[in-house]
């Protein structure tokens, strides 16, 4: 991890208004953004451990445990509400065995309520491993699950 | 490729464009906006590229370029806006207009065009009254818009410039260069009446004058790409659609103020409008009219993607300048400087919405008198809605400002599909209200929409049917508020989650006489107490519910009963004894076991094990219907609660 995380942030040495692309960067590298690379990116750009913790954590875009190898989000924008959001997420938790928010204890899985994902034509729109998935009805949740990474 | 050199220039390209283009003869035009997209646009896309070439004929456009004649050729455009009926593909020069196209049908498209020179009626639109539509300009959700701002929007291949210098593309940036001084341009922002399109309506020229009477250097120009709020997507597709227009419009403003450097801040959920305007910037670059001295005037601008990471606060232009600095986005406090004066790095920023910019390069070409002419006295021009919810055409339309509300949805949108009834239409996102059907002869614009209770937005338009819970609308928003609230003002801190409880309390059935009141003086207190527009605006989808549709918070308080059939707590799902033929269905979807009864036989629900989930009433098959959903709750009888213990 440490190379990894070393070729990322060499770039930004000392550069503290690069946090977010930092940030960013990182988790991308590393699916999520683990104690030892904020402290790292807190020495290499001379920001404050505090405020890498504090902008890190403002943001919902950024995750702070492992998550899952599949990953499924149900937007919950007015649009996908109004026409039951709600209830996929519902039977997206029965189906996969956890609460929203949470991942599967053999990291097999992440399940998440998104804000907007900007498809409300589509709506409801469950995003499964980034393919946008729309007018999505509970009997088709098996579908769309059967497409999961080994 | 010709690099320009002057403002001159500018429009021999456009020549050498409009020429190229017109050397091929059919042109197939495949939306790939991101709903179409979902559909599998991409592989349509592909199949008349394949199709075509197999016919030996040439699909490479650079060939046009050099002089080649071609029979036909594929393109992907943005989004076309009508995406529910989407995969969308054009044929051009005729405009025939096709519908859900699926990879097997092009083939089929390919025949009719080119060998039996007909259409494949079947993908045709067809209208309420069986008329098939040949072209956009048929069907109605297109033939009562004025589409502007989304006019390159599924007209040109947005990850093409040479598109975009073909509908005269950059000719207003030359213009300006030759002929007006940053001040003459600013007058003509100011004449057209053009208004802030993120949300707030300020008037653009006074913002532009401002940030050129602004003494410090130097100067930035923002873009506001951060649409947070949700059931929103106008900005995504102007900038997956028609990236040219809106760094067309920045440079523009840049000219008038004085900036050297430019920022778009877009979303991180549309990773689809970071790559096209990466590249639009890129190629924008390589042919002069962005970077050091564009156009060979000397002047210079360049612009910077920054990706938001999420947070809905970044919306305010204080939060997101303070997130491109690496910082949390928590708007300033005031009273505060504007941001013309102190802005990106304590510096003046010009910022404004996608829209905004993207409007700018027309009221150039066409003048300030013709902009002013669409719309109404105090708000002129167009507005972009994202037409969503319960509504039978649902996508993106670009309309005069002044329509009644009535004409958006029942002309353009078709009405309430299935026929459900009209309940309430929700502008504005979170920081709107929802709206009842007394309120639809409305003329919307900025003003006539802040009068009734609701704002004009960035242009989300949810439509409600009479199956949605108006109490449950306002928690899903204040669920929003709540957790977007930066937190730095306690009355929104703190009030939006009280509100938020008082109203999961009402859904639950737990809710008091007094909390009717209780949240309004609650919503008055968060409104004077917050320093930014998403505290000030925090309350009003409770305020405009309470005020418009007061009756369903009585119904959940006194009688526990929710008439909309939403709130979990409060509802039960029975089987209609006389309706039930025993096919088992319900039974077996049932992820609680629930259900008994044999087959053939009239089945029961279980209410001391039912969840709720609604599943049942789904899988009853439509002819029997014979699963309802009634409040308030049917209690569990003895029976039952003896068999659960």
């Amino acid at each position: 991890m440490e190379e990894r995380l070393n070729a990322i942030l060499e770039p930004y040495r000392g550069k503290k208004d690069s946090l977010i692309p930092i940030l960013q960067k990182v988790q991308k590298e590393l699916g999520y953004l683990p104690e030892e690379a904020m402290l790292e990116i807190a020495r290499v750009t001379g920001v404050a451990e505090s405020r890498v913790y504090g902008v890190a954590t403002f943001y919902a875009q950024f995750y702070f445990a492992r998550r899952g190898k599949n990953q499924t989000k149900v937007c919950s924008g007015t649009a996908c509400h109004v026409k039951g959001a709600a209830r996929l997420r519902d039977a997206l938790e029965r189906e996969l065995g956890i609460p929203c928010g949470t991942t599967s204890e053999d990291y097999e899985h992440t399940l998440e309520t998104v804000a907007c994902v900007g498809s409300c034509a589509l709506a409801p729109v469950v995003v499964f491993n980034d393919e946008v998935h729309g007018q999505v009805e509970t009997g088709k949740i098996d579908k769309i699950l059967a497409n999961s990474k080994e | 490729m010709q690099k320009i050199h002057s403002p001159a220039d500018v429009a021999k390209v456009t020549e050498e464009c409009q020429a190229a283009f017109a050397r091929q003869k059919i042109r197939f035009l495949v939306c790939a906006g991101t709903g179409c997209i979902a559909g599998g646009s991409m592989q349509v896309y592909e199949e008349f590229k394949r199709l075509i070439s197999e016919r030996g004929i040439n699909v490479d456009v650079n060939l046009l370029f050099e002089g080649q004649e071609s029979e036909a050729g594929a393109a992907t455009s943005g989004c076309h806006g009508f995406c529910q009926m989407g995969p969308l593909v054009r044929v051009d020069p005729q405009g025939t207009f096709y519908t859900k196209v699926k990879v097997k049908d092009v083939a089929e498209i390919i025949t009719a065009t080119f060998d039996e020179n007909t259409v494949v009626e079947r993908l045709l639109y067809e209208g309420d009254d069986k008329e098939k539509a040949i072209t956009e300009h048929d069907v109605p959700f297109y033939n009562r818009q004025t589409r502007i701002v989304l006019g390159g929007c599924g007209t040109i291949d947005p990850e093409d410039i040479r598109e975009y210098f073909s509908v005269e593309g950059y000719k207003a940036l030359a213009d300006i260069f030759e002929n007006y001084t940053p001040e003459e341009v600013i007058d003509i922002v100011k004449e057209s009446g053009l208004r802030g399109r993120g949300g707030g309506g300020f008037p653009a020229g006074r913002k532009w004058e401002a940030g050129l009477k602004a003494k410090a250097t130097p100067k930035y120009v923002v873009c506001n790409g951060d649409e947070g709020d949700p059931g929103a997507f106008m900005d995504r597709s102007v900038l997956e659609a028609n990236p040219q227009s809106v760094i067309e419009g920045m440079t523009i403003a840049a000219y008038c103020i004085g900036a050297e450097f430019g920022v778009v801040y877009v979303r991180a959920e549309y990773p689809l409008a970071v790559k096209r305007l990466l590249k639009a910037i890129d190629q924008a670059k390589e042919y002069g009219v962005l970077g050091k001295n564009i156009m060979g005037t000397g002047f210079n601008f360049d612009i910077d993607v920054f990706q938001g990471a999420g947070a809905f606060v970044c919306g305010e232009s204080t939060a997101l300048t303070l997130s491109i600095e690496g910082k949390r986005g928590m708007p300033r406090v005031a009273p505060r400087p504007r941001t013309t004066e102190v802005g990106l790095y304590d510096k003046p920023t010009l910022l404004n919405n996608v829209k905004t910019f993207a409007y700018v390069p027309d009221i150039i070409r066409k003048g300030a008198k013709w902009f002013k002419s669409i719309g109404t006295e105090n708000s002129s021009g167009t507005a972009v809605f994202a037409l969503t919810g319960n509504i039978v055409n649902s996508g993106l339309i670009e309309v005069p400002m002044g329509i009644k509300l009535r004409e958006i949805i029942y002309d353009i949108g078709g009405g309430i599909p299935k026929g459900g009834e009209f309940k309430a239409v929700q502008t504005g996102g979170p920081s709107g209200g929802c709206l009842p059907t007394s309120l639809l002869d409305t003329e919307i614009d900025f003003d006539s929409l802040d009068k009734v209770g609701s704002i004009m937005g960035s242009g989300g338009m949810v439509v409600m049917d009479q199956r949605t819970c108006m109490v449950d609308v306002a928690k899903y928003f204040l669920q929003f508020t709540e957790e977007e609230s930066c937190g730095q003002c306690v009355p929104c801190r703190l009030g939006t989650k009280q509100l938020l409880e008082i109203l999961k309390d009402i859904c639950k059935g737990k809710g008091k006489e007094e909390d009717i009141e209780l949240l309004t003086e609650l919503s008055n207190s968060v409104h004077g107490g917050s320093v930014c527009g998403l505290g000030q605006t925090a309350a009003n989808p409770i305020l405009t519910t309470l005020r418009y549709f007061k009756s369903e918070y009585e119904a959940h308080i006194f009688e526990k009963r929710c008439p909309a059939g939403v709130c979990k707590e409060l509802i039960s799902y029975r089987i209609d004894e006389e309706k039930c033929k025993g096919c088992t269905l319900c039974a077996k979807a049932c992820p609680v076991d629930a259900i008994s009864g044999e087959k053939k036989q009239v089945h029961v629900i279980d209410q001391s094990l039912c969840i709720q989930c609604g599943v049942c009433m789904e899988k009853c098959p439509k002819k029997f219907s014979a699963v309802e959903c009634v409040s308030p709750k049917i209690p569990v009888t003895q029976k039952e609660k003896t068999e659960v213990s």
